[in-house]
């Protein structure tokens, strides 16, 4: 398969929250203002294609030669926890103002199912370096996507007057995914 | 005894991890497409959650506070490796059901969330009861999620067909946006159940007000314990 259909289809086909249900915790939790929508998209961005060429290196380099294969997730869990906090540390030293922008997503990222399940994706999948990085980077575009989107459409809900109120915060969001995700089935037809 | 029974009600009620704590929504929308699914993905992250805790609770002074998070992961890795072993070699049928999730476990905040909210503050048999009591409350909202998804979308319950030959089934309700649709209006239903509980109370107008409020502003990040997102105030990270 070549990369741009892989990336085509992880941003729009098999997005990574309306369709595989990874990430929903920081999709439903950071999408209520559109700022922090987009610091913590960019952070995931970052994060998950590292974390994606990384593990990839531990799987095939370390693990499979090794035959400690059985040990994928307790390796990818502590690769990624410990690459989030050197990138915190770097990009504290290294650029403050993006550190303003990002850090205080980051911690957020290593408890995310999307991070780590990307990485589980691709190595079920078999896929090689490239391949698993263009993944990763199509599967952290579908997220953005998808929260940023989200957060405009709740930016605009807070203002209703109407909607009741035991319908508001949370069950509104979720109906609005739910939209979303029917909306997001229609790109099934164009792969 | 009295200690279980308080524990279960918490975990079955008052601090639900799905309903009132929002928590760990990925395998609480994902695998629910079938009752049996949301009852097997219950049981594997009770079996996590039981054992994480107690070792959690045992080690808890030997933990220091600094390493704590990372070493919760290293104990919770553990045991979800062993329940993907066991799942394989006993119900492989489930185990490729819930697939990808089965690993994801690691990462759900129920269990990070108690290991850092209770089991590393509490004494082993109180872990060990919060534990069962929580596995317990995500089980049942599961299997209710589940239920709700089965019922509409395949016209069955647990395999067995309920709905009349005639019931055209609503494929979309075992689809994704099926999932977010449920839990939606479920979530919903409690908040319009908790302020009509409220309001009854004769005293509760002035704190209907306030539930209201607390609701508008809820996500489910803010009620998790884990990370320092939206109180950076509370740990130096």
């Amino acid at each position: 398969m070549n990369l741009l259909s892989i990336l085509f289809a992880s941003i729009f086909v098999n997005n990574i929250i309306l369709s595989l249900f990874l990430g929903c915790c920081p999709f439903l939790g950071v999408s209520s203002r559109i700022m922090s929508a987009r610091g913590m998209g960019f952070a995931v961005v970052f994060v998950m294609v590292m974390a994606s060429a990384i593990t990839w290196v531990v799987y095939h380099a370390i693990l499979v030669p090794l035959g400690f294969r059985y040990l994928y997730t307790l390796s990818f869990i502590l690769v990624i926890a410990a690459l989030v906090q050197l990138v915190e540390m770097v990009l504290k030293k290294v650029n403050p103002p993006l550190y303003k922008a990002l850090g205080i997503f980051l911690p957020l990222i290593t408890t995310n199912c999307a991070v780590l399940g990307i990485a589980v994706i691709n190595m079920n999948r078999n896929y090689g370096f490239l391949e698993s990085v263009t993944n990763a980077f199509g599967a952290s575009l579908g997220f953005f996507l998808a929260l940023y989107l989200m957060a405009g459409i709740r930016e605009r809900l807070d203002l209703s007057e109407t909607m009741p109120a035991f319908m508001r915060g949370l069950p509104i969001a979720l109906v609005t995914a739910s939209l979303m995700a029917l909306a997001f089935m229609g790109f099934v037809g164009i792969m | 005894m009295g200690e279980l029974i308080s524990r279960l009600r918490n975990g079955l009620f008052r601090e639900n991890p799905t309903f009132a704590q929002v928590l760990g929504l990925c395998p609480t929308l994902a695998v629910t497409t079938s009752a049996v699914n949301g009852l097997g993905m219950g049981f594997a992250t009770t079996a996590v959650l039981v054992g994480s805790n107690v070792v959690i609770s045992v080690l808890r002074r030997i933990i220091p506070d600094q390493i704590r998070i990372p070493a919760f992961i290293v104990v919770i890795a553990g045991f979800v490796t062993i329940v993907q072993f066991l799942m394989a070699a006993y119900a492989p049928e489930l185990d490729r059901a819930l697939g990808i999730f089965i690993p994801l476990i690691v990462v759900n905040c129920i269990i990070l969330g108690r290991a850092e909210a209770f089991a590393s503050k509490n004494g082993v048999l109180s872990s060990l009861f919060d534990g069962i009591g929580m596995g317990i409350g995500f089980t049942g909202a599961l299997v209710l999620i589940g239920s709700i998804r089965e019922l509409l979308g395949s016209g069955s319950l647990f395999g067995i067909r309920v709905m009349p030959s005639g019931y055209d089934p609503l494929l979309i309700m075992i689809m994704p946006p099926g999932g977010f649709l449920t839990l939606g209006f479920l979530l919903g239903g409690v908040n319009w159940y908790r302020r009509w509980a409220l309001m009854r109370s004769r005293e509760g107008l002035v704190e209907a007000g306030a539930e209201a409020r607390r609701l508008e502003a809820q996500t489910c990040c803010e009620r998790c314990e884990v990370c320092s997102v939206l109180r950076p105030e509370d740990d130096g990270r």
